[in-house]
């Protein structure tokens, strides 16, 4: 087992854990958003796979950004629905989810065969952006400083929710619209409205972590192919309590699980595909049941709000 | 409050015997049939766009899943496992414990089943070889819900999530004993031995259908029976309704919350019981007929009504046997019967809102609590009987 340290691996690790981690951190800091306003969005997970279908379409006949784009729009019209249907008329948001999620995963699954048959096209791959100096660091600089653009400006976007969240008022709107909706309606500002804000944000940012998926990460879209992402997601912010640069944490420590066996698989330990499959869910399980008296959710949260009621 | 006060006020207003029995369950599937029409003509608009006629799809559905002997035996057959399931899912529903889990229940379940399969059935021939395996079944399934039943009992976490987490653990479990301790020598395909099919559950008169669905029906109307009639059922339904007011009559929570979280794990794992001692008798690795979340729509088209689960369960056996056929023919996916149940889900959901907006216009004016604002999820959808707790009689 000595080997197990080499550089090879911990590069593998860490590039793996990157590539895999960026879908839950795009996810789950939309959910967190989400979350942080009272609404829990179950349906993350379709709207991962709406962005990863349509962002795969429309890169595979323009261009990788455009695509990104694609991504995040076809996340944003699920999100729709669940604005529609959850925030607007009030209905039970796991059953919505839900909903959003079967109704998803058959409908990518239908497209994609109705489109390309039983083929499955594969995009070019995304250049790297190399940050110079930093890239040339031995075993780690390639894997950490040579990542296509989205990737850095997904850190960014760490800060920015976390500032948002933070230091604005709309932050302090959209947490208030999660612990007290009855004390932000009345100090004026619509409680719906700002919800459906944080939906359509979740919506876009869940479809640019599907797009990511298949465009950047896999370069082809397979059915089901977000395989639980976004539960991970919904999980890694639960237990981020509404921080980002936890969710930040989070979304890596999952992707380096998943990465973990492959990296293995590198310096010639054989794992189980079946064992590749269920450790990010196994890890999930655990820092659940370790963190489980810690996890916190707002007040309101799943509850739809009906103005005058108590 | 008493328990016994409690139990007589909502006994009295919603759950009187004999006139909630029949006129519930004939509401809830006239209920059931809006949404599942508009379900259809939104997949065959898809069908459209894709240059599919959805004509001919459907009339493939209906051609092999209900029109002809052999569909329509395959069809009853596919029925006993879901009806089992949805038993158990609603008993947890019932007491608003989001069951999502079940396709890992389900399998971890069907591997345990087929793996000791033919060596039980070898040294206990007849039925009693049978009888131990269903027991099996049953406990697999529920042990799998303990993790998630005491997470949600002890630190209130979600079970939507850690059910679904346990999920894709029991899943790939499932697929590791499958193609390992269980695994057949005597073929090449990782899958388990081959119970044989004189040794599996026997048939109808005849028919291809195995007794199973008999198992299952009997199933049904129990679990209609101890949720409606019985003090479990009602500590079961108050506990859905109102986990505070569960509290302050006397029940004891924790307990309850796991116990129904396992008997609707256990029901799970007897639909996979059933499902391979009645038709399969094997396993193959990576089988996942992905029954769970078809099943949570059908539980809600039902309004949670055990009896009216069955009519609904007899039509997506029909659309998912003729589904699979009519679907290899216009080359699509199975996963299109699986849209169109989402859209189903969805358009109830629609249905249910201008069902109560309409019911509650009358009697209740815009000042009053509404069902929307009620604790429980369930309830906010009023699908449970004593969803209307807090509405009291607007709804009549």
């Amino acid at each position: 087992m000595s080997d197990l340290f080499t550089a090879t691996f911990v590069a593998a690790l860490v590039s793996g854990g990157i590539l895999a981690g960026m879908p839950l951190l795009f996810a789950a800091l939309g959910e967190t958003i989400s979350e942080r306003a009272g609404v829990l969005n179950i349906g993350l997970e379709g709207m991962m796979l709406m962005g990863g279908y349509g962002g795969f379409v429309v890169a595979l006949y323009t261009n990788y950004w455009l695509g990104l784009a694609g991504g995040i729009g076809a996340g944003a019209l699920a999100a729709v629905i669940m604005l529609v249907f959850c925030v607007r008329l009030g209905l039970d948001q796991i059953v919505v989810g839900i909903a959003l999620l079967v109704t998803a995963e058959g409908i990518t699954s239908v497209l994609q065969r109705a489109q390309f048959g039983t083929t499955y096209p594969r995009l070019g791959a995304v250049p790297n952006i190399e940050i110079p100096l930093l890239s040339k660091i031995p075993a780690l600089g390639t894997s950490l400083f040579s990542q296509p653009l989205i990737v850095y400006i997904g850190l960014a976007l760490v800060v920015l929710v976390h500032w948002i969240l933070r230091s604005t008022s709309m932050g302090l709107n959209l947490r208030a619209a999660g612990e007290k909706p009855q004390a932000l309606d009345v100090a004026g500002v619509s409680v719906l409205a700002t919800r459906s804000v944080a939906v359509m944000i979740t919506g876009a940012l869940a479809g640019l972590g599907g797009a990511y998926m298949s465009i950047v990460g896999a370069g082809i879209f397979v059915p089901f192919m977000t395989h639980g992402a976004g539960f991970i997601s919904i999980v890694i912010a639960m237990l981020a309590r509404g921080r980002a640069a936890w969710v930040l944490i989070g979304a890596m420590l999952f992707g380096m699980s998943v990465s973990f066996s492959t990296a293995l698989q590198l310096v010639g330990v054989s794992v189980p595909q079946d064992v590749v499959n269920m450790l990010p869910f196994v890890v999930v399980m655990i820092a659940l049941i370790i963190f489980a008296r810690r996890s916190y959710l707002p007040a309101a949260l799943g509850a739809p709000y009906v103005r005058g009621s108590r | 409050m008493t328990e016994s006060a409690l139990s007589h006020e909502i006994k009295a207003r919603d759950l009187s015997p004999g006139r909630d029995r029949w006129s519930g369950a004939l509401r809830s599937t006239a209920q059931g049939i809006g949404p599942i029409l508009l379900g259809l003509i939104a997949g065959g608009i898809l069908l459209i766009v894709i240059g599919r006629n959805p004509i001919t799809f459907y009339g493939h559905i209906l051609e092999r899943g209900l029109f002809s002997w052999g569909g329509l035996q395959d069809s009853l057959t596919r029925m006993a496992p879901l009806l089992f399931m949805a038993a158990g899912l609603i008993v947890a529903f019932r007491a608003n414990i989001w069951n999502i889990g079940g396709d890992g229940q389900f399998l971890l379940a069907a591997a345990i089943v087929s793996g000791f399969g033919p060596s039980i059935i070898g040294a206990y021939p007849g039925g009693l070889g049978l009888v131990i395996l269903c027991v099996m079944a049953a406990v697999t399934g529920g042990l799998w819900t303990v993790v998630p039943a005491v997470l949600k009992a002890f630190y209130g976490l979600n079970e939507v999530i850690t059910s679904l987490m346990m999920t894709f653990v029991g899943v790939n479990l499932a697929n590791l004993l499958i193609k390992g301790p269980f695994r057949s020598q005597s073929t090449n395909v990782p899958q388990t031995d081959i119970i044989p099919s004189e040794n599996l559950l026997p048939d109808i008169f005849g028919s291809r259908i195995h007794v199973g669905i008999i198992a299952a029906l009997v199933a049904v109307v129990i679990v209609h029976y101890v949720m409606t009639r019985t003090s479990f059922g009602l500590r079961l339904n108050v506990l859905g309704a109102n986990p505070r007011a569960a509290v302050h009559v006397g029940i004891d929570v924790r307990r309850l919350t796991i116990v129904a979280f396992m008997i609707s794990g256990a029901f799970i794992g007897l639909a996979a019981g059933i499902e391979i001692l009645g038709v399969w008798g094997y396993v193959r690795a990576d089988w996942n007929p992905n029954f769970g979340l078809t099943l949570f729509a059908l539980v809600f088209l039902a309004r949670l009504n055990a009896l009216a689960t069955i009519p609904l369960v007899g039509f997506y056996a029909v659309i998912s046997m003729g589904g699979h056929y009519a679907a290899r023919k216009a080359d699509l996916p199975d996963d299109f019967m699986l849209m169109v149940v989402g859209l189903i889900l969805l358009f109830m959901t629609l249905t249910e809102y201008f069902v109560a907006r309409r019911a509650r216009r009358p009697a209740a004016p815009d000042t009053s609590p509404t069902v929307a604002h009620d604790a429980s999820p369930i309830a906010a959808l009023d699908l449970s009987p004593t969803g209307s707790l807090e509405t009291g009689g607007g709804h009549e």
